[in-house]
């Protein structure tokens, strides 16, 4: 049986409870089906990076599986039907990911204030730097010609 | 000092060695570090990304867009 990786997208205004209710469902279409849930991992309400059915935040969850097709088939159809559900994504892997994944090993550093804006800011002025290095090295090496038509004249 | 050079080294690419990150379309960090402040995938003659994982990059990049993790567009 294939390996599969789902990620969905809860609606923000229903509770912890019931995103975990919604979970449980999922996995018992998988477990019924005869495949096994590996892995079970809450991302909690993020902010999503643009409106989805008039939501701004979402609860993700991610589930990492070893199932049949139809088994996927048959939760991917209920995750359609479930009017809490924004969005998901399927994705077969060939192998699982062993401890958690990227997304909460970088959660934990995240309480650093204003990542991306650093980020940002420090890319900028490399790109510069770049341009500048390569321009007074040229400056140089005009500066050296002219002199030395000085020379000649 | 006679001819102004023009040679610039190749950089390598970022996800070529034996400790390379691994692309992830979970990994917002890393992928964003390939997109422009717009949002727009930065190409691979600007990053130095193999052809191959700029592929790759590129689906994990729309991947992380599809889940709203990654805009499509900023502003």
């Amino acid at each position: 049986m294939p390996n599969y990786e789902s990620v969905f997208i809860a609606r923000q205004d229903i509770s912890a409870a019931q995103v975990d209710g919604l979970t449980e469902a999922f996995e018992k279409v998988i477990t019924d089906a005869g495949g096994s849930v590996a892995k079970r991992e809450n991302w909690g309400l993020r902010t999503m990076a643009y409106k989805i059915k008039k939501n701004r935040k979402g609860h993700y969850v991610l589930l990492n599986f070893d199932a049949p097709a139809p088994a996927l088939h048959e939760m991917e159809r209920q995750m359609r039907i479930n009017e809490d559900v924004l969005r998901y994504m399927t994705v077969r892997i060939e192998e699982f990911e062993e401890g958690p994944s990227a997304m909460m090993r970088n959660k934990d550093r995240d309480d650093r204030p204003r990542r991306s804006g650093d980020r940002d800011r420090e890319r900028a002025p490399r790109r510069d730097a770049q341009s500048d290095s390569d321009a007074p090295a040229e400056a140089a090496e005009s500066k050296d010609d002219a002199e030395s038509k000085g020379d000649e004249a | 000092m006679s001819k102004p050079s023009f040679f610039r080294r190749r950089k390598s690419c970022p996800f070529a060695g034996p400790n390379a990150p691994v692309i992830d379309y979970k990994d917002l960090k890393l992928l964003g570090r390939f997109v422009s402040e717009r949002g727009k995938i930065v190409p691979s003659r600007i990053t130095a990304v193999s052809a191959k994982k700029q592929r790759e990059l590129s689906q994990a990049i729309k991947r992380a867009r599809y889940l709203a993790l990654m805009p499509y567009c900023d502003q």
